[in-house]
């Protein structure tokens, strides 16, 4: 029993920012979701279900806010799904809308995700402690510093590594009329020198926090027949899990995302995901990331990731672009991060990725990850249909 | 696209209070127990694992991950969580299934509604902006449209107390002698407080009889939701219920599992989907017996599945809600195959 | 062996503070001035308050009509016993109230005094907040048309900076929810012996590892972990981070360094705080021993330890941790 062919048809986002004053969640949502419904040339009438997702509701102090942005989603009086995964869930929401047409349940779905963080703060929502609980965490990033020290070491990878991925990515930023962070003449040396929070994370490797929004359009065979220009046809889709912490359980190079990785390509008809894939958006929050993933996701041999990076392999034409649009380091609403990664990817082989274009892009990754590194959802999109 | 059957249920044991944790795993732990001995599965055999809870109940961000160590998530597992009732999960799972991506699925949920104040906390479903700071109790919004169906002449405080009578085998009048709560409901027009999980197995029809002898077949599965605007709407009916009844084939139901947290509610969802009086009502004492947050919808899915199972239904419908007084249902169709 | 799980409340709050966009803008802005705006609606109702998106067909509006502050209860119920932050702390009526203009009612609350005193159909006004600052609270409740005020409203909620002449753009709403957070079996027995200074693991019985602190099933297993295994209060950093980062929340001042403590005898690291040495002369595979609080301070928490701190020992060998990473 095979999968109904499954399509984006057009996207859209937010323009990212610390603080988005000027709307309210519903605007901020609307401003994404017009975008992308112009990007897909459809209208509401056009739209079977919406599914949305976002991390968790203490961001914004709104139980359950599917309910109260029904009327701003196009929703009423029509299947609405919200789900939540952690900082994968915008990846895992575009599985789950995926799902409901390649399930052939749906024609055409509308797929939003969001976060609108500076309602509260961040790092608060991150750092609640529970009672008889000992307060060492330090939020995201202190709580993954200790396993990017642990890449370190296991790998050999030299200090300077992490700098190279934060350069790069916030140089693509300012290509990126979306993103928060835009610094085009940001340097290695620079970040090298900038401050260390969580040794051994520094400042300029660190994600922002932003409020935004990313929508897509999803399509059956005869929508994305219909797209000018051509559509994104989904490959493969793959989502695995692990518990948080286990005996033994390796946070450098989780399993989970190994299986998904393995699974991913297994559906893609990928052996060589080096030279199959043009380009990558992978969820690299913190710089060191990106040689782990690549690792993780078997761009690489476990232990030379770091490698592919030094080379500029990574960068803008490279063999292996990696966050072209500037990634999560240069935006991070978190709710919304992993389907602006699924975005980024459609955006390349559809040819609309403006200047962060990858020449020749017609096969590429949507990665997501989220919690302790353990829940992660990934999908290949490419310009033709899968064979 | 395979059919999908409902092959188990297993539910935690309904309580004003659970020792256990807001993460559920206390109550998760024997449930998984119990339905993997009923089914002959194992956790190698699920294929995909969905979960349905709130951070609200528990007070604390991604809450819902800690559960995960009830399942034992190692070798990786697939699997996906909504921030809604486990009646949604079941559906994502439905989804899996339905595209042949797995063969078998396992749906939970669960919630400790009694570690917080529930009516206070179900106000921040509410819009964010011009209703949540006013802090309206859901009880009282859920009065709200009692009254306008008592003055409407659709209901009487008598045919709501027959909701009630039914589950406690007392009689009308008592109820009726019965002080106001928040008027014009009395306390047994409400759904208790109930800490509790429930779990249902999913697969595809044919694995189904190699597990089950009466699989209970899912012949048709919709949901739709409405505007949150509560002074927008005829909150004395529910528009996203008949939505989901009329895009379904309820012809012959013989028994209707229905999540109504309240008794005029109960009246709403008989009229939206057209029940005649023959249809058994809740066998399982439905939401106002107990009602635990976040499982409650996916339990009396797993309610209508279990008599079917034991050829006590034929073809039963099953509802789910979620939201304040009625806002977003989700209906399923089973049949006995 | 069945003492009463461990429970604590847990106090979770946050003044959110909500940018309101143009059309929530525009009608906290008049209620300040203690005017109120609806919006036309694609089917031609007058929405009150008003939305930013058409139910029927989801385009934004912006045709604004104003609309009286007197109106009809369209339906209502009693609270007899008001909850925190709701309009009044008395007795009141929860009502849905259209206000003369408006096509939609609006929830709000009655100060009506007695449940007898309220009816649908029933004119009633806005009582306006003392202290009105662009908030839909500047309605403090309603009143019975002829009623006279009753006594001073509740104070104002926050009010977000702003500058000078500008229109308010920001509301800030208040949550502050109490929960009674309870640990499970096994967490509780473990923090009762930590409130006596004893560090108790527990072993799964299916994979025998030892976890520290205990979970309520064996994530790989999804068992209990019921046996019992007491620890030494010494073992090793498997790996660590230097903390320099101060922020909301926060406990600890920086720097310091937070590391994973691997028990000798324990199949799994915790997070815990490495002090008594220079935060750059911390390594991993270095052999620590807790550092406790003085014995009067302890209670059921793994505080109890202040820090670890190196124990001078030579470190372990990588190899021998290397899978704990």
């Amino acid at each position: 029993m095979t999968k109904q062919l499954t399509a984006v048809l057009g996207t859209g986002q937010t323009h990212h920012r610390a603080k988005r004053a000027d709307v309210s969640m519903p605007g901020l949502l609307r401003e994404a979701i017009d975008r992308a419904m112009a990007d897909a040339q459809v209208g509401w009438a056009d739209i079977d279900a919406v599914v949305l997702g976002k991390a968790p509701d203490l961001f914004e102090g709104v139980m359950m806010p599917e309910l109260f942005l029904a009327d701003s989603l196009g929703a009423t009086g029509k299947p609405l799904l919200r789900v939540h995964t952690a900082g994968s869930v915008g990846g895992s929401t575009a599985l789950v809308a995926a799902s409901l047409v390649q399930s052939g349940v749906h024609r055409r779905v509308l797929t939003v995700a969001y976060e609108k963080q500076s309602e509260s703060n961040a790092m608060w929502g991150l750092s609640i402690l529970p009672p008889f609980q000992m307060p060492v965490g330090a939020g995201a990033g202190g709580y993954f510093a200790p396993h990017v020290r642990s890449y370190i070491r296991r790998s050999g990878a030299p200090e300077h590594i992490g700098a190279i991925v934060a350069a790069k990515d916030r140089r693509n930023g300012a290509l990126n009329p979306y993103a928060h962070l835009r610094q085009p003449d940001i340097t290695v040396e620079a970040v090298r020198k900038s401050q260390m929070l969580w040794d051994p994370i520094r400042y300029d490797e660190t994600c922002p926090s932003s409020d935004g929004a990313c929508a897509m359009v999803l399509g059956d065979e005869a929508a994305g027949d219909a797209v000018d220009g051509g559509a994104a046809w989904i490959h493969a889709t793959a989502m695995r899990t692990e518990p948080t912490t286990f005996a033994g359980r390796d946070q450098v190079n989780p399993r989970a995302g190994r299986d998904a990785a393995a699974a991913l390509w297994a559906e893609a008809g990928i052996t060589d995901p080096m030279s199959e894939v043009d380009v990558a958006e992978i969820y690299v929050p913190f710089s060191w990331f990106e040689p782990m993933w690549l690792e993780n996701l078997g761009f690489a041999p476990e232990g030379e990731g770091w490698k592919v990076t030094e080379k500029g392999e990574t960068a803008i034409g490279g063999r292996l672009p990696c966050n072209p649009s500037g990634g999560v380091l240069s935006s991070n609403p978190i709710g919304a991060s992993g389907m602006l990664r699924f975005s980024e990817a459609a955006k390349q082989v559809m040819g609309r990725a403006g200047d962060y274009q990858v020449d020749g892009a017609r096969v590429a990754l949507g990665h997501a990850y989220g919690g302790g590194s353990q829940y992660f959802s990934m999908w290949v999109v490419g310009s033709e249909k899968p064979s | 696209m395979p059919d999908v059957a409902i092959a188990g249920f297993a539910k935690a044991p309904n309580v004003r209070e659970t020792p256990g944790t807001t993460n559920g795993v206390e109550m998760l732990v024997p449930i998984f127990a119990e339905v993997f001995a009923q089914t002959g599965l194992s956790k190698q055999d699920i294929g995909f694992w969905c979960s349905g809870s709130s951070d609200y109940l528990a007070g604390r961000a991604f809450s819902f991950i800690a559960a995960v160590d009830a399942i034992g998530a190692f070798p990786p597992i697939h699997e996906s969580h909504v921030e809604m009732d486990a009646a949604w999960a079941l559906y994502e799972a439905w989804l899996k299934i339905k595209m042949g991506e797995v063969e078998t699925a396992l749906v939970y949920g669960f919630g400790k509604s009694s570690a917080g104040q529930l009516r206070r906390v179900l106000a921040l479903q509410l819009d964010p902006y011009v209703v949540t700071p006013l802090w309206p109790d859901s009880v009282s919004i859920a009065g709200i449209q009692a009254r306008m169906g008592l003055e409407a002449g659709l209901w009487s405080e008598k045919d709501l107390a027959g909701v009630a009578a039914r589950g406690t085998g007392k009689d009308v009048a008592e109820l009726l002698d019965a002080p106001y709560f928040a008027d014009p409901l009395r306390k047994h027009d409400i759904a208790p407080i109930t800490d509790g999980a429930a779990v249902v197995v999913l697969s595809t029809v044919e694995r189904a009889h190699d597990i089950v002898e009466r699989p209970a077949v899912i012949t048709g599965i919709e949901h739709r939701v409405d505007s949150p605007v509560l002074g927008a709407r005829d909150l004395t009916r529910s528009p996203s219920t008949e939505a989901a009844g009329n895009a379904l084939d309820l012809d012959g139901v013989d028994l209707a599992e229905l999540h109504a947290p309240f008794t005029h509610q109960e009246l709403i969802l008989r009229t939206a989907l057209g029940l005649d009086p023959s249809v058994k009502i809740n066998p399982s004492g439905g939401a106002l017996a107990a009602n635990p947050m976040f499982s409650a919808g996916l339990a009396r899915i797993g309610e209508a599945a279990t008599r079917i199972h034991r050829g006590e239904s034929r073809k039963a419908v099953a509802h789910a809600t979620s939201g304040p007084v009625l806002q977003q249902n989700l209906v399923t169709v089973l049949e006995a195959r | 062996m069945t003492e009463t799980p461990l429970a604590a409340p847990l106090n979770v709050g946050f003044d959110y503070t909500r940018s309101t966009g143009p059309v929530l803008g525009r009608f906290v802005n008049a209620l300040r001035e203690h005017r109120i705006e609806g919006i036309r609606g694609s089917d031609g109702r007058v929405h009150v308050p008003p939305v930013e998106y058409d139910p029927v067909t989801a385009e934004q509006l912006s045709e604004f009509v104003p609309v009286s502050e007197e109106g009809t209860v369209v339906s209502w119920s009693w609270c007899p016993q008001p909850l925190d932050g709701q309009p009044l702390s008395r007795p009141f009526a929860w009502a849905l109230v259209r206000l003369d203009g408006a096509d939609t009612a609006m929830l709000h609350a009655v100060d009506a005094g007695a449940p007898e005193n309220i009816h649908s159909g029933q004119r009633v006004r806005v009582r306006w907040a003392d202290d009105a600052v662009g908030h839909i609270r500047d309605i403090a409740y309603f009143l019975p048309v002829d009623a006279e005020d009753t006594t001073p409203t509740e104070p104002a909620p926050p009010v977000a900076e702003r500058e000078e002449g500008a229109p308010v753009s920001v509301i800030i709403t208040p949550v502050h929810l109490r929960y009674q957070h309870s640990a499970s079996p096994e967490e509780s027995r473990y923090l009762r012996g930590l409130a006596e200074g004893k560090l108790i693991g527990q072993r799964c019985p299916a994979c025998g590892k030892v976890y520290i602190p205990p979970r309520g099933a064996c994530p790989t297993d999804g068992v209990p972990t019921t046996d019992e295994v007491e620890l030494p209060d010494t073992g090793i950093v498997t790996t660590f981070c230097i903390v320099n980062v101060p922020f909301l929340g926060q406990r600890i001042k920086p720097p310091y360094v937070a590391a994973y403590i691997l028990l000798d005898g324990a199949d799994i690291a915790f997070l815990h705080l490495v002090l008594g040495c220079d935060a750059q002369d911390v390594r991993m595979g270095l052999r620590v021993r807790a550092a406790w609080k003085p014995r009067e301070e302890w209670w059921t928490s793994l505080e109890n330890i202040n820090h670890f701190e190196p124990t001078g020992e030579p470190d372990a060998a990588y190899e021998t941790f290397a899978h704990h990473l």
